[in-house]
C-alpha cells in the first residue's frame, strides 16, 4: 500500500443557496479542490451524494459531474452511503491511490437539499432508514436520534441541557467558519427554549437542511512532495456497518459501527486516541456528538455529557470536537459533510483555519462520518 | 344442529364529541336535541381508523372468544355503508389479516344501517346448510353526517364481528325473520359524500313500520311475549326510536332487558354496527338459558329479527376479550368540532 | 413523495397485518422481519412465529415535524417497542396522549391505517402499538 496524503481541498458556502444549482455546487468545490493541488489533471473521481434522485430528481451524477467538472472521460462515480457518503467517496479515492490504481484522485461530495419543501426533505432523509419497518411507520431522522437520546437519558442521566451545550459550542466554533450555514453564536436557554422537534430534541439540537458541496484532492506523499504542498498523510481509515433499523441493535446507546471504524483506523495508522489531538465527528444531532464520542472510546459511557458541560470539547478544551462548527452550525448538505470534515482536518493541520479558530499546535486529527442512525460509519486520522 | 354464535367482539373507538360542541357551531339547541333524539355524544374513529380496522379489532376479540383455528373459517361477510373503497372488498384485507385461509368466501353487504345484521344472518345460513363449519358476519361503520345536517349528531362509529358455528355454541340462533319493502328514506347516490334523507319520513313509514313489521312477525313465527325475553335490541338511530318501538311492542324501556344494548345516546348510530354492538353488550352479560330479541333496520328498507337463547358454553368464553360496556364509558378523549372535521376529512385543502 | 406502493405493500402483508416473525430453531432467537439467514449461519433452519402483540416501551419520541405522507397525523408518538418475543418493532403510538407516554409502559399491538398517497389510492394497513 502507497502513502496517501491530501494535497488540495475547495469548499462552497454552506446555505440555503437558492442560485446554486446541483451541479454548479459541485463544480465550485471541485474547482476549488484542483486548483488549490495544483495537481494538472486528476486521475478518477468519486461522488459522494445521498439522494440527489429525491432532492433534485438527477441520478448518473458521476458523468454530470466529470462532464461539468471538464474532466472527462476520467472514471467517475457516485458513492452512497446516506450521510456517510462523503466519507465513504473519501475512503474510496484513499484505497484507489494507496492501491496504486491512480495516482490523483478527486473525492467530493454534495447535496441540494432546499429545492424540496420539508416534509418531501424529511421523507427523502427518511429513506435512509430501513424502509419497510422504520420508514413506513413515519420514522423520522430526528426521532431515531431522540429515541437514541431518550435511551441514554433513561441509561445515564443524560439531560437536556448536556445537549444544548453541545449546540452552543458547535455554535460557537461556526461562528468564525465563513463557509458556515449559521455562524451565530447561540446560548443553552435559547436551544431549550426552541421548539421541540422530536422530544427530547429541540430545534436547536437538530443540524439544517443544507445545500453545499466540499471536495479534496487525494494523491502520493511522494507526489504531494514534489507539488510543493503541505502533505496531510492519510494515516488510517476505517469503516464499518450495523443493522440498519435502529430497533434491530443490542444497545441503543452506543454506535457499533463508529466503534469498528475507529478500531480499524487505529489499527492502520499504528496509533492510539491518546495522539490524536482533536476530531470533527457527525453531530446530526446533538446526542450524535455525545455518543459518537463515547463510541471513539473519548469518554466511557454516558460521561461525553458532564464533558460538554465542562468545555472539555471547546477549542480550548483538551479535546476539541468540530472547529469547523459541525454539523449543527456549519450546515449538513449530507452527501458532503463527509469530504467537508476532512476539509476542516486539512485546514487545521495546516494551520489555516480562518477567523481565529485554529487550534494551537494540532499533529492528528480524526475525522468521523457516519449514515442514517448510524448503520454506517467511516473514521479517517490525518497526520502533517 | 343447534347453530349460533361462538364467538362474538366489539370495537369502539376512544374519540367522542359532546352533542353541544356541534350544536354550538350550527346554532342548534343542544338540549332539545338531547331531550328530542336522547342524544348526548358520539364516537370518532381516528384518522387512521376505518371499517377494515375497526373490523379486524373486533374480529380478533371474537377469534380469541371462539378459540377456533381461523383457517376453518368458511366466510367473512362485512356489512357496511362506509366500506373504505367504492370498489375493492373490505372484507378480503380483514380475512387475511385475522389469518383466514385463501379458501373462504368474502363478500362485503351494503343496506343502510342493516348491513351488519344480513352479514350475521348470511353466516348463519351457512353454517346451518352445513356448507362451512364456521362463518364470520360483522356490522361495521364509520357513517358520516353532511356538516349542519341533523345526521352530523348521531352518525358515528364502531364494530361487532360474529362468529357463526355448530359446536360449542354460546347463543343460538332459534328465528330469523327479515321484512322488507321498497321505502326510499335514506340514500347516497355513488359519488356522493354524505347521504341525503327524506326528513321526518325516515320515522313512522320508515323505521317504525318496518321494525315493528319484523318485530311482529318474529314474535309470531317463534310464539313467545316481549316478557319471555331477558333482553332486546333494536336499531339505534338516535336513543328515540329504540324506546318508542320496544315500549310499542311491549318491552320495559326503563328496565335492563331493554337498556342493556341501548348505547345510542353515548354512542351514536354507528349504522351496520348499530344494533350488533347492543347484541354484543347484551352477551357479556347475558347469563345461560337467557332469551335475546334482536330487530335491526336499514333505510330503504328492511329489518332483520333474530331470536337467541344464550347457553351454559357462555360463561366459559365471556372473559378472553374486553366488554362494549367500557369500551363505551371509559378511555374517551374528548373532541372539539375543529378536530373533528380534521379527522373526518370535511375540510377542503390545497391538494 | 407519492409512489404507487402497491406490490411492495402486498408482499409484506403477513408482517403488516399479523406480524409474522420467524426463529432460528438453533439459537431461539426471533427475527422481524422474518430473517433468510443469521450473523452465524447461512444454512440457519427457521420457523414461522407469530407475535403476541404484546411488549413495552423500549424508547420513544413525539414527531412533531412529520415526512410528507404523515403530515396530517402529526404530532404522534413513535416507539420501539420491546416484544415480549424479545424482538424489537417500530411503531406509532395510536390514541395517545403524546404528554404522558413513559418507557416501560406496557402496549399492544392494533390494526390501523398506516397512510394513503391520496384519497384516490390504495390503503396502507399495518400495526400500531396502543398503550394498555
Amino acid at each position: 500500500m502507497r502513502d496517501v496524503a491530501v494535497v488540495g481541498i475547495g469548499i462552497t458556502k454552506f446555505g440555503e443557496l437558492w442560485e446554486q444549482s446541483f451541479r454548479n455546487l459541485f463544480v465550485e468545490a471541485g474547482k476549488a479542490a484542483i486548483l488549490d493541488s495544483g495537481v494538472e489533471k486528476i486521475d478518477s473521481m468519486y461522488v459522494g451524494c445521498m439522494s440527489s434522485g429525491l432532492f433534485v430528481g438527477q441520478e448518473h451524477i458521476g458523468c454530470l459531474m466529470a462532464d461539468y467538472l471538464g474532466v472527462s472521460p476520467i472514471p467517475a462515480v457516485r458513492v452512497e452511503s446516506a450521510c456517510a457518503s462523503g466519507g465513504v467517496a473519501f475512503r474510496q479515492a484513499f484505497i484507489e491511490v494507496a492501491s496504486g490504481m491512480s495516482d490523483v484522485v478527486l473525492a467530493g461530495g454534495v447535496e441540494k437539499m432546499t429545492d424540496v419543501d420539508g416534509a418531501i426533505a424529511t421523507y427523502a432523509l427518511a429513506t435512509a432508514a430501513d424502509a419497510e419497518y422504520e420508514g413506513f411507520q413515519g420514522v423520522t431522522f430526528p426521532g431515531l436520534y431522540a429515541m437514541m437520546a431518550r435511551a441514554h437519558m433513561d441509561r445515564y442521566g443524560t439531560t437536556s441541557e448536556m445537549l444544548a451545550h453541545v449546540s452552543v459550542k458547535n455554535h460557537d466554533n461556526g461562528n468564525l467558519n465563513p463557509y458556515a450555514q449559521f455562524p451565530v453564536k447561540i446560548t443553552v436557554d435559547t436551544v431549550l427554549n426552541s421548539v421541540m422537534v422530536a422530544d427530547p430534541l429541540h430545534i436547536l439540537d437538530c443540524s439544517p437542511v443544507t445545500d453545499g458541496a466540499a471536495a479534496v484532492i487525494v494523491t502520493t506523499v511522494e507526489n504531494a512532495k514534489k507539488l510543493g504542498k503541505p502533505a496531510i498523510r492519510i494515516a488510517g481509515s476505517g469503516m464499518a456497518t450495523d443493522s440498519i433499523a435502529l430497533h434491530s441493535r443490542d444497545d441503543m446507546t452506543t454506535l457499533n459501527a463508529t466503534k469498528v471504524a475507529a478500531e480499524k483506523a487505529f489499527a492502520m495508522a499504528n496509533m492510539t486516541l491518546k495522539d490524536i489531538d482533536f476530531a470533527e465527528v457527525h453531530d446530526c444531532f446533538t446526542i450524535a456528538e455525545l455518543i459518537v464520542l463515547e463510541s471513539l472510546g473519548v469518554y466511557a459511557p454516558g460521561k461525553a455529557g458532564e464533558a460538554a458541560m465542562a468545555g472539555e470539547t471547546a477549542r480550548s478544551g483538551s479535546f476539541p470536537v468540530n472547529p469547523s462548527g459541525g454539523l449543527k452550525s456549519k450546515g449538513h448538505p449530507v452527501g458532503a459533510t463527509g469530504i467537508a470534515q476532512i476539509v476542516e482536518l486539512v485546514k487545521q493541520l495546516r494551520g489555516e483555519a480562518e477567523n481565529g479558530r485554529q487550534l494551537d499546535n494540532v499533529k492528528r486529527g480524526l475525522a468521523q462520518n457516519m449514515g442514517g442512525s448510524g448503520g454506517s460509519a467511516t473514521v479517517h486520522i490525518l497526520e502533517v | 344442529m343447534a347453530v349460533g354464535i361462538i364467538g362474538w367482539g366489539s370495537y369502539l373507538p376512544r374519540n367522542r364529541i359532546k352533542l353541544e360542541e356541534i350544536a354550538a357551531v350550527w346554532g342548534a339547541d343542544a338540549p332539545s336535541y338531547k331531550k328530542g333524539l336522547l342524544l348526548y355524544e358520539k364516537s370518532v374513529p381516528a384518522p387512521d381508523q376505518d371499517v377494515i380496522t375497526l373490523s379486524v379489532e373486533a374480529s380478533r376479540k371474537a377469534l380469541k372468544r371462539a378459540g377456533i383455528d381461523p383457517r376453518k373459517i368458511g366466510a367473512v361477510y362485512i356489512g357496511s355503508e362506509s366500506h373504505p373503497y367504492a370498489v375493492k372488498p373490505s372484507g378480503t384485507t380483514v380475512a387475511e389479516a385475522i389469518g383466514c385461509s385463501n379458501d373462504v368466501h368474502c363478500a362485503d353487504f351494503e343496506f343502510a344501517c342493516k348491513a351488519g345484521s344480513e352479514a350475521m344472518y348470511v353466516a348463519h345460513s351457512h353454517v346451518k346448510a352445513g356448507e362451512m363449519p364456521y362463518a364470520l358476519g360483522i356490522g361495521a361503520d364509520t357513517s358520516q353526517g353532511a356538516p349542519g345536517d341533523a345526521l352530523e349528531y348521531s352518525a358515528s362509529a364502531g364494530a361487532a364481528a360474529f362468529i357463526m358455528g355448530a359446536e360449542n355454541v354460546v347463543a343460538t340462533i332459534d328465528y330469523s325473520h327479515s321484512w322488507m319493502s321498497d321505502t326510499p328514506d335514506f340514500w347516497r347516490r355513488e359519488y356522493e359524500h354524505y347521504p341525503q334523507h327524506a326528513g321526518r319520513f325516515t320515522g313512522e313509514p320508515a323505521y317504525f313500520r318496518t321494525t315493528m313489521g319484523c318485530a311482529n312477525a318474529l314474535l309470531e313465527k317463534c310464539g313467545m311475549k316481549p316478557e319471555d325475553f331477558a333482553y332486546c335490541v333494536f336499531h339505534q338511530p338516535n336513543g328515540k326510536f329504540p324506546q318508542r318501538a320496544a315500549k310499542k311492542l311491549g318491552f320495559d324501556i326503563n328496565s335492563e332487558q331493554f337498556t342493556t344494548g341501548w348505547l345510542t345516546p353515548w354512542l351514536g348510530n354507528t349504522y351496520s354496527g348499530s344494533s350488533p354492538i347492543g347484541l354484543t353488550a347484551i352477551l357479556d352479560v347475558a347469563k345461560p338459558g337467557d332469551k335475546i330479541f334482536m330487530v335491526s333496520y336499514g333505510s330503504g328498507a328492511g329489518s332483520d329479527g333474530f331470536v337467541f337463547t344464550v347457553t351454559d358454553e357462555i360463561d366459559k368464553i365471556r372473559d378472553k376479550a374486553d366488554f362494549t360496556r367500557p369500551q363505551l364509558d371509559e378511555n374517551k378523549h374528548y373532541l372539539t368540532y375543529g378536530q373533528y372535521t380534521k379527522f373526518r376529512g370535511k375540510i377542503l385543502r390545497n391538494s | 413523495m407519492a409512489q404507487t406502493l402497491t406490490a411492495r405493500v402486498w408482499r409484506e402483508q403477513p408482517q403488516r397485518y399479523r406480524m409474522i416473525a420467524n426463529k432460528d430453531k438453533k439459537s431461539g432467537k426471533v427475527y422481524f422481519p422474518p430473517r433468510l439467514v443469521t450473523p452465524d449461519d447461512l444454512n440457519a433452519e427457521f420457523e414461522d412465529v407469530q407475535l403476541s402483540g404484546a411488549g413495552k416501551i423500549a424508547s420513544w419520541t413525539v414527531i412533531r415535524v412529520a415526512p410528507a405522507p404523515f403530515t396530517d397525523l402529526s404530532p404522534y408518538a413513535l416507539a420501539i417497542i420491546e416484544t415480549e418475543e424479545g424482538v424489537n418493532v417500530t411503531a406509532q403510538i395510536a390514541d395517545c396522549d403524546v404528554e404522558n407516554i413513559k418507557t416501560g409502559m406496557p402496549v399492544k399491538f392494533e390494526f390501523r391505517k398506516i397512510y394513503e398517497d391520496n384519497e384516490a389510492s390504495i390503503i396502507y394497513y399495518g400495526y400500531k402499538a396502543v398503550i394498555v
